[in-house]
């Protein structure tokens, strides 16, 4: 069977979920090889936790020499591991970073490229949804190696341990590779909240808060949820643009999506859309949001969802 | 300064967007227009050309599509931009983003046959096929650093700094032009456009140029050798209409919460 090259998605050696659904997906394709690019000193934690999901062999690239470098080096860094394997098709999680390698790579593999998907079965063929959610579409890859990003919650994890044989791998990277560089970087605070990605409710709310996200984010704790917003809500400067969902925003895919004080334009639709269970909570009976949801609230969120959180704190006792 | 800015003519994202039968975007029965987030890539370029002033600055607008993708152009010539390019070629036809980059990175290279192009400017998706892929395509094609999905942008001699909100954190990135930048919709507000600069774009330069002269090959580019294929689409189901109770008294609270407990959420 053939490999199956799953870029690992990581900070600082802590694998991300998203990086799991892959090695899941990968399976169904052939043998999962994670490739870890990071610090050497990251790659045995990291490394324990993909084979405990299912790598059957880790390439480690230490990054040492790359890692003030965006996408370029990385994206060298698989085309020579494409060129060694000759992978049945390589796996990124679909982001900014990974779309960028993902596109770079394909370019340089010369093969077809598909980004978001939401599904990869045998073939491989892949499930995107466009259009702002309106249209699925299946594809495949007809030239080269399939390169595919995949959105997070596209798959469930598997916790069947693989071979999990690490191989050192040291690519030569090219200096035109090492031109754009990454001059500082904040890391995101840890919000204490689960990733707005990755969560299995979120909670968010638009211009109808009025600038008081406490309402939505008592409301989320109270779920367990993650906090997310409308861009109007972080244009107004009462959020932080990270939370933002939508077009130009994180898209999320959630069992559950509470949108509270939003309208549901087409592009913040674009960012929901999927979701399971989607509920409203909006004064206006007319908000286009309420032609998607499976439950609605007709009412203000500064009284409903207070209310409803302090009944749900009770029911969990 | 030599700056390209790439502009996408996108068929209107609250109009009814569609497929055409051999499943690829039908760009000719709807309405289309300059991708709202292209706007913003042309009000960066129009800001560093204003920040340098003295300095001879000339922003071009390009765009690759069928005939009514001259209005992308058209738009960014009224906002401000000094000329334009018109790609056009029926083979170019239901191209993937590979073979767009294509033709886009010749028609780069050609429009800096004479002064080298020294910043290509792009948005940060187009609002259609929302890839996000094709400034780090360009790129790649052109050899050239990529700085991208920038929310903040300083320019100072031939440096360039952008701040973005990356996947896990918040990063300075920087490089040496030239270069590729892609802007993001948190980059401000884009002008809209003057009735002077409407009367204005009248007389700009505007080129339009075909396959052969960029020297592509017809069999390139296109649907038939696009590098992925789509074999199927499907309208989603319209939703099932959901329940909407109106607040009265609290009930609306109590309501939300049965719900949310009978789906087992609580
Ligand atoms: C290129 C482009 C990209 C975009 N990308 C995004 C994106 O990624 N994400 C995004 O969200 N938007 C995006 N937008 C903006 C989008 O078009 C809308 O403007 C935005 O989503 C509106 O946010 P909103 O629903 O919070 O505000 P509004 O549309 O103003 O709606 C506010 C809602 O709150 C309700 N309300 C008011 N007070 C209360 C109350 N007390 N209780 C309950 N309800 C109340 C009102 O009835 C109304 O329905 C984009 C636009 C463009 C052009
Ligand atoms: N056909 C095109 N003509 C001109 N510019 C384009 C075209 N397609 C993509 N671009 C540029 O590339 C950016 C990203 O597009 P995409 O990768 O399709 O999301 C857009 O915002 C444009 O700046």
């Amino acid at each position: 069977m053939s490999e199956v090259l799953v870029l690992v998605d990581h900070v600082d050696g802590e694998v991300k979920k998203p990086t799991l659904e892959l090695l899941a997906i990968a399976k169904r394709l052939g043998e999962p090889s994670a490739v870890f690019i990071g610090g050497a000193d990251k790659a045995a934690a990291a490394g324990e936790k993909l084979k405990a999901f299912g790598a059957e062999k880790i390439y480690v690239v230490d990054d040492a020499e790359i890692k003030g470098y965006l996408v370029a080096p990385k994206a060298e860094a698989l085309q020579q591991l494409v060129e060694k394997a000759s992978p049945a098709a390589v796996l990124i999680v679909s982001g900014f970073e990974g779309k960028e390698i993902a596109g770079r790579l394909a370019i340089k593999t010369g093969s077809g490229l598909i980004t978001d998907a939401v599904d990869v079965q045998e073939g491989p063929v892949t499930t995107q949804s466009v259009f702002a959610g309106n249209f699925t579409v299946t594809a495949k890859v007809t030239k080269g190696t399939p390169i595919i990003t995949v959105k997070p919650n596209s798959a469930t994890p598997e916790e069947t341990a693989g071979a999990g044989t690490v191989e050192e791998f040291s690519p030569t990277i090219s200096d035109g590779a090492k031109t754009a560089q990454i001059v500082a970087s904040q890391p995101r605070q840890a919000s204490g909240r689960p990733e707005l990605n990755e969560a299995a409710i979120v909670v968010s709310g638009g211009r109808g808060t009025g600038g008081n996200f406490e309402p939505i984010e008592g409301l989320a704790d109270a779920l367990g949820a993650a906090v997310g917003a409308s861009r109007a809500a972080v244009d107004s400067g009462w959020i932080p643009h990270n939370f933002q969902i939508g077009q130009t925003g994180k898209t999320v895919s959630p069992q559950l999506y509470i949108a509270n004080g939003i309208s549901g334009a087409i592009q913040h639709r674009a960012g929901m859309q999927t979701s399971k269970t989607i509920v409203a909570v909006n004064k206006d009976e007319e908000a286009p949001i309420f032609e998607l949801v499976d439950f609605g609230v007709v009412g203000d969120l500064h009284s409903v969802l207070p209310a409803a959180t302090e009944q749900i704190n009770k029911r969990k006792g | 300064m030599n700056i390209v800015v790439c502009v996408k003519h996108v068929p209107d994202a609250t109009g009814d967007r569609h497929f055409e039968s051999d499943n690829t975007v039908d760009r000719v029965g709807v309405d289309g227009l300059l991708s709202e987030l292209d706007e913003y890539a042309v009000e960066q370029a129009l800001q560093i050309k204003e920040k340098a002033e003295g300095d001879d600055v000339t922003v071009t607008a390009l765009t690759v599509g069928p005939e009514k993708a001259v209005d992308a152009v058209r738009k960014a010539l009224q906002m401000g931009a000094d000329q334009g390019i018109h790609v056009i070629d029926d083979a170019i036809a239901g191209s993937d983003a590979i073979a767009t980059s294509l033709v886009l990175a010749k028609a780069i290279e050609k429009a800096g046959a004479e002064t080298p192009v020294d910043l290509v400017v792009c948005g940060m998706a187009s609002t259609d096929a929302s890839m996000s892929v094709v400034p780090a395509m360009l790129a790649e094609r052109l050899g050239l650093p990529q700085v991208t999905f920038a929310s903040v942008i300083e320019t100072q001699g031939d440096q360039v700094r952008v701040k973005r909100d990356g996947d896990s954190a918040t990063e300075v990135i920087g490089g040496t032009l030239p270069l590729v930048l892609s802007v993001t919709d948190q980059t401000g507000e884009a002008r809209y456009p003057s009735f002077k600069g409407i009367m204005a774009a009248k007389k700009k330069p505007m080129e339009t140029w075909s396959l052969g002269d960029l020297g592509v090959e017809a069999d390139q580019v296109g649907l038939s050798v696009a590098w992925s294929e789509v074999e199927d689409t499907t309208a989603r189901p319209p939703r099932t209409a959901g329940e909407i109770v109106k607040d009265e008294d609290g009930s609306g609270a109590t309501a939300l919460t049965e719900f949310l407990a009978a789906k087992k959420f609580i």
